[in-house]
């Protein structure tokens, strides 16, 4: 019991590695912000490609590319983004090597859910709307697209959850968020309890969001 | 050293280096599907029983279920490895990176699986279960023959992929040095001072991993129209 408190739940150590990791806290909540929008709007246009388009070539070579990053680990990708880059002449900085591997990873795991929604509007709301002289773009801005947000929202959501807690990896690259503050502070202080107390930070962050998915999910399972 | 030396393949595609460490990558490899399966098995196995013990309706069993799912799925599975990575011995606990590898990932895995299977069991009418425990089915007698088989086959297609993304996870074992795919290359990549070992590793990944997403995509398919 001593030990379990001396190692994860020193008050001591909490109450100093707090600040520092509240700033590692805020780089986390800041690369989410950066990387959630980007991978969002990539994967809404690949889904778009995917429903607007006729050409097989077009379909399958979206399909490729979602299937490509589903299967890749996203951690490699970022190590072969960050470490195989400079062979190649293109020396990354380390927020634009994360940006790029999340922006990759993600857009397939979004374009996947926008892909379901799209799918779930039906044929009629496009037609209704080009004969009341809508353009397809319009259309698709004005009327699909909205819906198909709609039948998807939780997944949306849940995506976005799994990205926050993706960003926990930028740590191997160096970047000073949640984790990498804590594991920093952890080799100085010699004891894990800042490890444990980024664990309750993230919670705090993501505990909230989770419950109001699962109330999203229920929400929709009674539809 | 001649033009083509310091060209693209010679850096990424170095058939001396492949030849050199392939070894290397293809015991990661192993490791890597080895602690695929284990967590698989063990993750979803343990989510089971975390549902079914949920569906028994006891506030003193449920509560303290969704709390773990809750937590499990809040907390970046990286978090999760390295808490009990560094925890663990400071409790008299010391656990291979292996060990430490499988029981994160599939305490992760038994959260998402025990939500699924839950959402399953709870979107079959209540009436199935009814209707079969006024044939004379006891409870389990019930839920193991009537309610299970329906609440699966509506868990089965998100949770496949649930597995996929987190046995990918498995690359995060690299952190704790677990001798996977992803730490080989890395190693052998600064060994050789090239980058081909990552590239093999990429490939090595995409073996494993591919045709299970297109697995995952013919089950989304074709599961629900039976």
């Amino acid at each position: 019991m001593e030990s379990l408190i001396q190692n994860f739940f020193n008050l001591e150590v909490y109450a100093s590695v707090f600040p520092y990791l509240l700033k590692g806290l805020w780089t986390t909540v800041w690369l989410s912000a950066l990387v959630i929008p980007l991978g969002a709007a990539a994967g809404l246009l690949l889904a778009l490609g995917y429903t607007q388009s006729t050409r097989r070539a077009v379909r399958w070579s979206i399909v490729g590319y979602i299937d490509f990053f589903r299967a890749f680990p996203p951690l490699v990708l970022l190590i072969l983004i960050y470490f195989g880059g400079p062979f190649l002449g293109i020396e990354l900085g380390k927020v634009s090597a994360v940006a790029l591997a999340f922006v990759l990873n993600n857009a397939s795991y979004y374009a996947e859910v926008f892909r379901a929604g799209l799918e779930g509007v039906v044929k009629g709301q496009m037609e209704a709307a080009r004969s009341t002289g809508l353009t397809r773009a319009q259309a698709l801005r004005h009327v699909v697209i909205p819906q198909a947000v709609r039948n998807v929202l939780p997944d949306l959501v849940g995506n976005s959850i799994e990205i926050v807690k993706l960003t926990s990896i930028a740590s191997v690259v160096a970047i000073p968020e949640l984790l990498r503050n804590a594991r920093d502070a952890q080799s100085l202080v010699y004891n894990p309890s800042p490890v444990m107390l980024a664990a309750f930070m993230y919670l705090a962050l993501l505990w909230p969001l989770t419950r109001w998915l699962g109330r999203l999910e229920h929400r929709r399972a009674r539809r | 050293m001649t033009a083509g030396d310091s060209g693209f393949l010679f850096t990424f595609f170095n058939l001396a280096v492949a030849k050199q460490y392939w070894p290397v990558i293809a015991s990661g490899a192993l490791v890597t599907v080895g602690v695929g399966v284990a967590v698989v098995i063990t993750g979803t196995a343990l989510g089971l029983v975390l549902a079914l013990l949920r569906a028994l309706g006891r506030r003193a069993l449920s509560l303290p279920i969704v709390a773990f799912a809750d937590i499990m799925r809040s907390l970046p599975p990286l978090v999760v490895l390295i808490v009990l990575y560094f925890g663990l011995p400071a409790l008299g606990m010391p656990l291979s990176a292996f060990a430490v590898t499988w029981v994160s990932l599939s305490l992760v895995l038994a959260a998402y699986a025990e939500e699924s299977i839950w959402a399953g069991i709870s979107a079959t009418p209540a009436g199935q279960l009814e209707a079969a425990r006024s044939t004379g089915m006891r409870w389990w007698q019930a839920m193991r023959w009537v309610v299970l088989p329906q609440a699966l086959r509506r868990a089965v297609p998100p949770l496949t992929n649930r597995v996929i993304s987190i046995t990918k996870n498995t690359a995060l074992g690299s952190v704790v040095a677990l001798n996977e795919i992803l730490n080989n290359a890395q190693g052998a990549s600064s060994y050789a001072g090239n980058p081909t070992p990552l590239m093999m590793a990429s490939l090595a990944y995409l073996v494993v991993f591919l045709p299970l997403v297109v697995f995952s995509r013919w089950l989304e398919q074709h599961w629900q129209r039976r």
